[in-house]
């Protein structure tokens, strides 16, 4: 009864603290920028705002456009409900691992690029084009993260990954270093934002996911702002879980470790979110082409985390 | 039996259908027999696996053949899952036949070869003795090169036509010389036979390079693809299916058998290889399928590409087995049958859904179609659910397969050899790349081909196929859901099928019922149903609450066009454009890729040319060379054609000097 | 975590921070930047001596860590950024072999040195292993980075990241004596008097760094 309890709390949690964190992460951007910025909970009101309009739809375009912005927030969202945030022990929690973690995200992916092709204009092709580019390298280095993981700990499921480094098995390892570093790297491209691509552009030739929505409005472009929140809150999550679990509660605990997880995970979540939007403002966006660099350069991060672990006393 | 009485029917419609060649309604009527046929036959498959508790393994020993050898048939848990593998694509090949046959040029070049195919491939299977095995191989390939040759008049059909001829006569030679090494010295060339002497030490080594080169080049393992991306594309649409989604099991099947039944003393090492080989195959097709602008050439590299994931599972079994670890090579041969029997249904069902789209627009290149979503909806759909699957999007089948290999890639560097623990996670890289290419690769198919604005007059007219190809295509999408959605009990079904080979009986679920968790209680499950029924509950939510507090207004307008109002259909995103980006970073040193662009000069109103330049490194670097050192050496032999006579005389002269010197010699 | 187990750990940590320089370093495409990520990985390789000194307890270790942070720290990159700015070098890498392939190279190295390192050293504990394979990447990377650049500002710094990667490994081991730090650290600084010269008297004559033009004046080609 409490997994099913946990679980259904944790999936209306990560949809309700989305949009807060990216409004810090926006907040924070600001601030440095030297301007006031918007509010903390604009995100809540840009969503509502867009519900309220009426959703415009290009002649040309077929059903699948209308149906992907659903199918993108639902798998997101399904993602989110895998991976443990504030307790490891939730209905969802055995059902898929990392690797179908990753695969749910790839769901999204594909329809989204679908959707894009499907107005005709050439902006779609641009976007749908430049982001399966980008899937491209950013997905297998994601795996690799998870080979390197699984090599340390024995397993891919994220549960018993926070329970292999909760008990204290691994210590200071260059191996878990070299995975974090992928990660982030990773977790840049695929939420979008700088280096790899410019969340507020308004420019078409420098976009890549906003390229793929441009046609979107009203409803349909709230499901996937809100799936963009959703990711962003995911991989922030899936970096707390690996590599600082503490704090989570396991299996058995009480109530009060389950209250001292949610005040851990909402502490981490907010100083990563700041965190991203000081590497945002000192960083500047890179072209196109020095993003398969980059990403090369994830994927080689993470298999060095393999190839280290063969030297040091963990394996 | 049953399968014998079968096999004999195969035979008497190839011959029915040279007879009613006249008659129109003959292709429908022999096509849609062969796929009452091939049901027959794997629902006799389904049976025997499912009745398979209690041990019997039938065999027949027949009158014909070689005259100190009769013809040996076998039936074994490994052959019933394949009749199944194989007889359920050709099933419904044979219904899409019956609706796409009467529409080409010539179907009377079709429809008799047809069921000696389905002969050809089904006798393969059966076959318990090396002769038997041999002469069904060439009856598959000898149907299939002449359907490859049907459409004679096209320029490319005859070259397919010419190096596939070559190739399959190189693998057939391979073979027969590994069955020779394998009977040994006392010539016992029925399976039965070697089982009991099965060959060791060099002569295993031998006998497994030789079916790696014989069977890989059939099944389509770098670098003897090269006949599979000429040959499957010309062959007429239903072939196509099979050669790619059937034939290539075949190929697979006489591995399995060589490696894991008659010749088990397979080192460590060649699973090492294989395993290498199959992630360069694997990353090579579907780098190739991207790059590719004509729709049966992308299936056939992206076959190529999964050919490669089965032989990296498949490697890894081998590896694992030598090094003891019963369970994790069941895992890892589970994981390469799981994906070759999911291969052959979504595979079969894009040949299904490109056959199609060629009958309704006669089109094959990318940038001719577009706009095809709108008007041919069931063939869109079935062509997206195909496009899904072999992306490996859970919760089809395509991601069922890939995370089973990729468990077992996870769980390689357990082998404690500095090899494998370096060579896992550089095939682990490869396996990852291949995904991410063919995830990219079949939103460029199914986007340029299905979405957008129709590119030509032939895709603004397109429509729907005939009913029995809409059937044919329908029935592999509720395959692919099904598959993906009962992982657990089809896992636990093949690894009934593997017992036998490995001798260890796999867990399919160690949690529990609905949760595939094959290594252990805590290394990582995946429970589809799950993941379905949350998903469903989720949309549900979604749905009502958007609808609840939203507009549920929905206003159609023109497409937004940045301030320039023009519908100009070729100002949309073409195949080269697409695929640009990995082109400029990939393929610039390796294929030799060249963009170049041609001006017309001022004043000039004639358009600007964009011209792609690229090469196949594996052709180019490797089989033109071989055949220039061959034409060369060929072009030097030649001259002793055009000798005159005082020089033959002179060669008489120095052999016979040489032999007496030769024998003085020996005397001495 | 026990004591001894968490110091060696930071000083792998360490160590891997001079490799992940030693990849920057063949990763960046602008000559301020190669410069700057080798000012980086002097400072990190002076960060593992004086960690080092702390848990061996060897005072000298100080000096070795006080030297790699002024000389190759703070001495040797500016006298590189002067040198850059003086002859008007090309502020781009000309790369001989592309940048990914060079990346593919460096973890290939990186997996040779491990490869070779477990088998040699299993007498000693893991410890000392790691450290060797770090040290022996590091050499190897700067090694990759002379062969693969074409201008010779940048095979210089390869040149110095090598000798990096030996100091890496000096400081890992016990008992070095400063006398050869001293030696080391002099003839870096005589090196780089000969390069700077060297360097005028190139971009005198030819107008340019590439060293293709070298080629067309050696005694045996026409």
């Amino acid at each position: 009864m409490t997994p099913l309890l946990w679980g259904l709390l944790h999936t209306w949690l990560v949809v309700g603290f989305a949009p807060l964190t990216v409004g810090l992460v926006r907040l924070t951007k600001a601030r440095l920028q030297g301007r006031q910025g918007a509010s903390l909970v604009q995100p809540y009101r840009d969503l509502w705002r867009l519900l309220q309009k009426e959703t415009v739809v290009a002649e040309s375009s077929s059903w699948l456009f209308r149906f992907a912005p659903y199918l993108v927030f639902v798998s997101v969202w399904l993602a989110a409900t895998i991976l443990p945030t504030v307790t490891t022990d939730m209905v969802m929690t055995p059902a898929a691992d990392l690797i179908a973690l990753v695969a749910l995200l790839g769901v999204a992916r594909f329809f989204t690029a679908l959707a894009g092709m499907d107005v005709g204009t050439p902006f779609g092709g641009l976007g749908a084009s430049r982001e399966m580019f980008i899937a491209s390298l950013a997905e297998p280095a994601m795996l690799m993260v998870i080979f390197s993981l699984s090599v340390l700990a024995h397993t891919t499921s994220p549960a018993h990954l926070v329970a292999f480094v909760l008990s204290g098995k691994v210590g200071l390892e260059v191996s878990v270093g070299l995975a974090l570093g992928a990660l982030l790297m990773v977790a840049i491209a695929e939420n979008g934002r700088i280096p790899v691509d410019n969340p507020t552009t308004h420019l078409e030739l420098t976009m890549v996911h906003e390229a793929m929505v441009l046609e979107y409005s009203g409803r349909h472009l709230a499901l996937l702002e809100a799936a963009a929140m959703v990711r962003l809150l995911l991989f922030i999550s899936m970096i707390i879980c690996v590599f600082a679990p503490w704090g989570i509660a396991l299996p058995g605990d009480g109530l009060h470790w389950i209250l001292i997880g949610l005040l851990a995970w909402i502490g981490k979540v907010a100083l990563l979110a700041v965190l991203l939007g000081v590497f945002e403002t000192m960083v500047a966006k890179m072209r196109v082409f020095r993003i398969a660099d980059f990403l090369g350069g994830a994927l080689l991060l993470a298999l060095l985390a393999i190839v280290f672990l063969y030297v040091s006393e963990a394996v | 039996m049953i399968i014998g009485s079968a096999m004999a029917v195969l035979l008497l419609l190839g011959i029915v259908a040279v007879a009613g060649r006249r008659l129109h309604a003959i292709h429908s009527l022999v096509h849609l027999a062969c796929a009452a046929v091939a049901v027959v036959l794997a629902a006799d498959g389904a049976t025997y696996l499912t009745g398979a508790a209690q041990g019997q393994i039938p065999t027949v020993t027949l009158p014909f053949g070689l005259p100190w050898m009769a013809a040996h048939f076998r039936l074994d848990s490994l052959s019933a899952f394949f009749l199944m593998v194989i007889n359920i694509p050709a099933a419904l090949a044979g219904l899409y036949g019956s609706g796409y046959v009467p529409h080409l040029k010539e179907p009377n070049r079709v429809t008799p070869l047809f069921p000696l195919f389905l002969f050809g491939m089904n006798g393969v299977l059966i076959a318990d003795d090396a002769f038997v095995f041999l002469v069904a191989w060439e009856f598959m390939s000898l149907a299939s090169w002449l359907l490859v040759l049907s459409d004679h008049e096209r320029e490319e059909s005859r070259h397919a036509g010419a190096v596939y001829l070559i190739m399959a006569a190189f693998g057939t030679f391979c073979l027969l010389a590994a069955f020779g090494l394998m009977a040994g010295t006392g010539g016992i060339y029925d399976f039965a036979g070697i089982r009991a002497h099965p060959a060791a030490g060099a002569a295993a080594a031998a006998v497994v390079a030789l079916t790696l080169l014989g069977a890989g080049s059939k099944a389509g393992l770098a670098p003897l693809h090269v006949w599979l991306p000429l040959a499957h594309p010309a062959a007429p649409s239903h072939v196509s299916a099979l050669m790619s989604g059937v034939m290539t099991k075949v190929a697979l099947y006489g591995l399995i058998r060589v490696l894991f039944d008659l010749c088990p003393a397979v080192g460590w090492e060649w699973g090492f290889v294989m395993m290498l080989l199959g992630g360069a195959t694997a990353v090579l097709g579907v780098f190739h399928a991207l790059m590719e602008r004509d729709l049966k050439t992308i299936l056939a590299y992206s076959t190529v590409e999964n050919i490669g994931i089965v032989f990296i599972a498949l490697g890894l079994a081998a590896a694992f087995r030598d090094h003891g670890e019963g369970a994790l090579a069941a895992l890892a041969l589970v994981a390469a049958l799981y994906h070759l029997l999911n291969h052959s249904l979504f595979k079969s069902l894009l040949f299904f859904g490109a056959g199609a789209v060629i009958t309704a627009t006669g089109r094959r290149d990318l940038d001719g179609l577009g706009g095809l979503f709108n008007r041919m909806p069931i063939t869109g759909v079935c062509f997206l659910v195909g496009a899904c699957a072999i992306s490996a999007l859970p919760p089809l089948n395509g991601f069922v397969s890939e995370w089973l290999v990729f468990q077992s890639l996870f769980h390689g560097p357990s082998v404690a050899h500095w090899a494998m623990r370096f060579g896992v996670p550089v095939v682990g890289v490869m396996m990852a790349l291949a995904a991410a290419f063919a995830a990219s690769c079949f939103v460029r198919a199914f986007g340029i081909a299905f979405l957008g604005k129709p590119r030509s007059d032939v895709a603004r007219h397109a429509e729907d196929p005939p009913l029995s190809m809409q059937v044919a295509m329908a029935v592999p999408v509720i395959a692919c859901f099904c598959l993906g959605v009962f992982p657990v009990l089809v896992s636990t079904g093949i690894s009934s099928v593997v017992e036998p080979l490995i001798k260890v009986k796999m867990p399919t679920a160690i949690l529990g019922w609905p949760w595939l968790s094959p290594v252990s209680a805590t290394a990582g499950s995946y429970s589809a149903t799950m993941v379905m029924l949350t998903g469903i509950a989720l949309a549900i939510t979604t749905v009502l609450v958007v609808h609840h507090f939203g507009n549920r207004k929905i206003r159609r307008a023109a497409a937004w066009d940045c301030g320039h109002p023009e519908d100009v259909p070729n100002a949309q995103y073409s195949a080269d454009s697409f695929s640009q980006p990995q082109r400029r970073v990939f393929a610039s040193t390796l294929f030799a890729a060249q963009e170049m662009v041609e001006i017309p000069p001022p004043g000039d109103t004639s358009p600007a040319r964009f011209k792609l330049k690229m090469i196949d490194p594996v052709w180019d670097w490797g089989y033109l060379n071989i055949v220039r050192a061959v034409a060369g050496l060929s072009g030097l032999v030649n001259r002793l054609q055009m000798l005159t006579v005082r020089q033959y005389l002179l060669m008489m002269f120095w052999t016979l000097v040489l032999l007496l010197l030769l024998v003085a010699g020996w005397q001495s | 975590m026990r004591w001894e187990a968490f110091a060696y750990d930071t000083a792998h940590l360490i160590g891997a921070t001079v490799l992940m320089m030693g990849f920057g370093l063949l990763y960046q495409r602008r000559m301020a930047a190669v410069i700057r990520t080798y000012a980086m990985q002097a400072m990190a390789l002076s960060a593992a001596a004086a960690w080092q000194a702390h848990i061996q307890d060897a005072p000298h270790l100080y000096v070795t860590a006080a030297i790699a942070l002024f000389f190759k720290g703070i001495a040797v990159p500016a006298a590189l950024q002067w040198l850059v700015r003086k002859l008007g070098i090309h502020r781009t890498v000309e790369t001989a072999l592309g940048i990914g392939p060079t990346m593919v190279a460096g973890v290939g190295l990186v997996a040779l040195s491990i490869v070779l390192v477990l088998p040699v050293t299993e007498n000693a504990g893991a410890l000392t292993r790691e450290s060797l394979a770090l040290a022996m990447s590091v050499v190897l990377l700067g090694l990759l980075m002379m062969i693969t650049r074409r201008n010779a500002v940048t095979q210089v710094v390869g040149f110095m990241a090598l000798e990096n990667g030996l100091l890496l490994g000096a400081v890992g081991a016990k008992g070095m004596p400063l006398v050869v730090e001293i030696s080391v650290a002099f003839s870096v600084l005589v090196a780089m008097t000969l390069f700077g010269i060297f360097f005028f008297r190139i971009r005198e004559r030819f107008d340019s760094l590439d060293l293709a033009y070298l080629e067309t004046y050696r005694g045996d080609r026409s």
